[in-house]
């Protein structure tokens, strides 16, 4: 589904990512884990499209798709979704209104009618209560006034309320407790199915005891110097980055993160 | 990877909607300025004699007055001699006394600009008076509101049909020596809306005035005139558009509002003259004095103004306390865009006792536009207990715009009480990725965006039209991203 061949991306000349090869198939969980600044957010902002990143090598298709000819805005009607570290606010705007304006601009892409406002609503609620939000969120603010939590799974809803084909999760543990980790893990479970694919970036392995992922992924420096199994999340955590000779805190002012 | 200035551009390319010229023969005077110009004005519209020694007094006023230069805003100087002040649409000898008596030309130019005046298709609920260069055409649902007492005509019929209401109230909350634009009008209005709303009643329909410039080489001073008597309550609204010209045009409005003994009057404006083109060139030249005077107890008097057109908008819709426990709102949002420059707020003196005034002002730039708010809050010896709360926030779009804010406060009291809360912020980068990130359109994100930080001037105007100007703020704001 995802291919990514010798990627490379800067911001403001600065090289983040220095070649990334990586196929993710349909169906499959990936986890990227990494220590700060090895450009984990910084792929997922470049596979999402943010403007603020140059790509300066390599290619990335989605499903045969030259992803990075596309605006952010295609990429998202084409099925790629990014669940945010830190969603932004939109004060005035109600989630309500924005999440529709969303699923309706999914559907015209898609040549369907606009959804009506009633069956909207019905969706909306249940997609809210899969991740434990109380419907009087959709009346709120975008992210206004949200607590961390709130946010994430704030997120994680509108994956479930979007189905994209690739879902990219940013750090969408951190700041969690562990009754919201679970919550929000079972709406990432939720959205796990056999046409849809998830790559998950994080630095804990602690949110891969509860979505269990069929690889993963170790990136420092800009580069995946070690790919496997889930065992060896479960290495990392027990040996520290320190085991393949990774500084974690070396780079904490890369942009991204 | 990034959309092109241009493509965007070429995407969402749509011209001011309201640009059209109507095709009718007009009266319309030589250009240029002179006593004897009045006084032909003045026999035209039929005025009783103390209208006309008004008239040429305050010209006289304004002879002796230079234009301002303290307001935020940069223009050529205008040649007052270069202007024609009187253009009427020709028709027969009367004014017409019905509506099938407009010529149809007109109404068809109303129902264009969305406003229906056939007696089977009018805007429900909305009386309008419809004001075509000079002169106001036609007037719905007189009867009805005749019916309540209420009084809601043109003024030029008001000076002839109510000279005594006219006299006492015309220039008691803007002198003709206000200021040089208030003087101007005061020689030289030709038309605008007079409504008196009796004792104890509360105005049926929603008054609007609907005013169109048409004719070149024309100014527009329209006069415009409402009473409140004790108890009642009114809710009155204008719009205003005019043909896409090269050459800039001049607005000088007055409008006055009087509230007695706990009356009410909420003041609506829904601003589109026409902005000039992308490089800057034609528009109007909006400069208007609005002032509303409490001058009961427990009266109240509201502005709500939506403001995306004009060249340049200099104007500052006010409220005088007078009465104690009288209020005073003002809501405002601003856009500008492209070489738009507005400068606007408001003033809120407090004179009564316990009176109390709310600011809410929102401005908007984007494109190479300036946008300022300036703002008066005045407290009397007077004004016991008295306070003042504003908010004044602005959202820039692009890096080529610029947001002011000049906030006056004197206070000669020392209870009363003033709260100020600005706030300075940036359609961020971060706003229109995660709304493109959800596939929507960057422009339809900018508008959702702009709508949020509006919604609580929005939520102050009657239902309809808090719909019409979020579409009027999504097309303006058309090719501000890129």
């Amino acid at each position: 589904m995802l291919s990514i061949k010798n990627l490379h991306a800067s911001v403001e000349d600065k090289e983040i990512l220095k070649g990334i090869n990586l196929e993710i198939k349909a169906g499959e969980v990936h986890a990227i884990m990494g220590p700060n600044g090895s450009g984990k957010s910084t792929l997922s902002q470049v596979l999402a499209g943010n403007e603020a990143f140059e790509v300066t090598e390599g290619e990335v298709t989605l499903n045969g798709q030259n992803l990075l000819e596309l605006e952010t805005e295609e990429r998202a009607r084409e099925g790629i979704f990014l669940a945010f570290q830190y969603p932004v606010e939109i004060p005035g705007v109600s989630n309500l209104q924005f999440l529709r304006t969303a699923v309706n601009a999914m559907r015209k892409h898609r040549g369907e009618e606009d959804m009506n406002a009633a069956e909207f609503m019905k969706l909306a609620r249940e997609v809210c209560k899969q991740v434990d939000l109380d419907p009087s969120f959709l009346k709120r603010g975008v992210n206004e006034g949200f607590s961390g939590g709130e946010k994430k799974r704030n997120e994680i809803m509108q994956a479930l309320l979007l189905q994209p084909k690739l879902a990219i999760l940013d750090e969408t543990d951190s700041g969690l407790d562990i009754d919201a980790l679970k919550v929000v893990a079972d709406g990432v479970n939720a959205l796990r199915s056999p046409d849809r694919a998830i790559l998950m970036v994080t630095h804990y392995q602690r949110l891969l005891n509860h979505i269990v992922p069929d690889y993963v992924h170790v990136l420092a420096g800009g580069r995946i110097i070690k790919s496997g199994g889930r065992e060896l999340a479960l290495e990392l955590e027990e040996k520290g980055y320190g085991w393949l000779g990774i500084k974690d805190e070396d780079a904490a002012d890369a942009p991204a993160n | 990877m990034a959309t092109t200035d241009n493509e965007v551009k070429e995407l969402i390319k749509r011209e001011y909607e309201h640009g059209f010229v109507t095709e009718i023969e007009a009266d319309t005077f030589e250009p240029g300025l002179n006593e004897d110009v009045i006084r032909r004005l003045s026999e035209v519209k039929r005025e009783p004699e103390f209208m006309l020694e008004w008239r040429l007094k305050a010209y006289r006023r304004w002879l002796e007055m230079d234009e301002p230069d303290w307001a935020h805003v940069h223009f050529p100087k205008v040649d007052y001699n270069a202007i024609s002040y009187y253009s009427a649409p020709k028709k027969r000898e009367d004014m017409p006394q019905s509506l099938d008596e407009v010529d149809p030309e007109l109404l068809r130019t109303y129902e264009k600009l969305g406003i229906p005046l056939h007696e089977r298709a009018k805007l429900a609920g909305v009386a309008v008076d419809a004001v075509f260069d000079s002169v106001s055409v036609a007037t719905t649902f007189k009867e009805q509101l005749a019916e309540a007492g209420v009084i809601f005509c043109p003024i030029s019929e008001a000076v002839q049909k109510y000279p005594e209401l006219v006299q006492k109230y015309l220039g008691s909350v803007v002198p003709p020596s206000d200021n040089y634009f208030a003087a101007l009008n005061s020689a030289v209005f030709s038309d605008g809306s007079f409504v008196y709303i009796p004792k104890g009643v509360r105005c049926p329909l929603e008054l609007s005035t609907y005013f169109r410039i048409n004719a070149a080489n024309t100014g527009q001073f329209e006069r415009t005139l409402i009473i409140a008597d004790e108890g009642s309550y009114v809710s009155y609204l204008e719009g205003c558009t005019a043909p896409m010209r090269d050459e800039n045009q001049l607005h000088a409005a007055v409008v006055e509002l009087v509230a007695l003994d706990d009356a009410q009057i909420k003041y609506s404006t829904v601003q589109n003259w026409y902005p000039g083109d992308e490089e800057g060139k034609g528009g109007i030249y909006n400069f208007v004095t609005k002032r509303g005077a409490c001058i009961g107890k427990n009266s109240k008097i509201s502005w709500t103004q939506v403001e995306t057109g004009s060249a340049i908008t200099w104007k500052y819709p006010s409220c005088v306390l007078r009465g104690d426990n009288s209020v005073g709102e003002f809501y405002s949002v601003a856009l500008t865009h492209n070489y738009q420059q507005a400068d606007t707020g408001t003033k809120m003196i407090h004179l009564g006792k316990n009176t109390k005034s709310t600011i809410i002002s929102k401005g908007i730039s984007a494109g190479r536009s300036s946008n300022a708010y300036r703002g008066l809050v005045k407290f009397g010896p007077g004004a016991e207990g008295a306070r003042n709360f504003t908010q004044c926030d602005s959202l820039l779009i692009g890096d080529r715009c610029g947001a002011h804010t000049f906030p006056y406060i004197e206070s000669r009291n020392k209870s009363a009480i003033v709260e100020h809360e600005a706030t300075t912020s940036k359609v961020s980068d971060e706003q229109l990725f995660l709304c493109r990130q959800r596939g929507i359109d960057p422009e339809q994100a900018v508008s959702m965006i702009v709508n949020g930080f509006c919604k609580e001037v929005f939520k102050e105007l009657p239902m309809e039209f808090a719909v019409e100007a979020g579409k009027l703020l999504e097309v303006s704001l058309e090719g501000s991203v890129g």
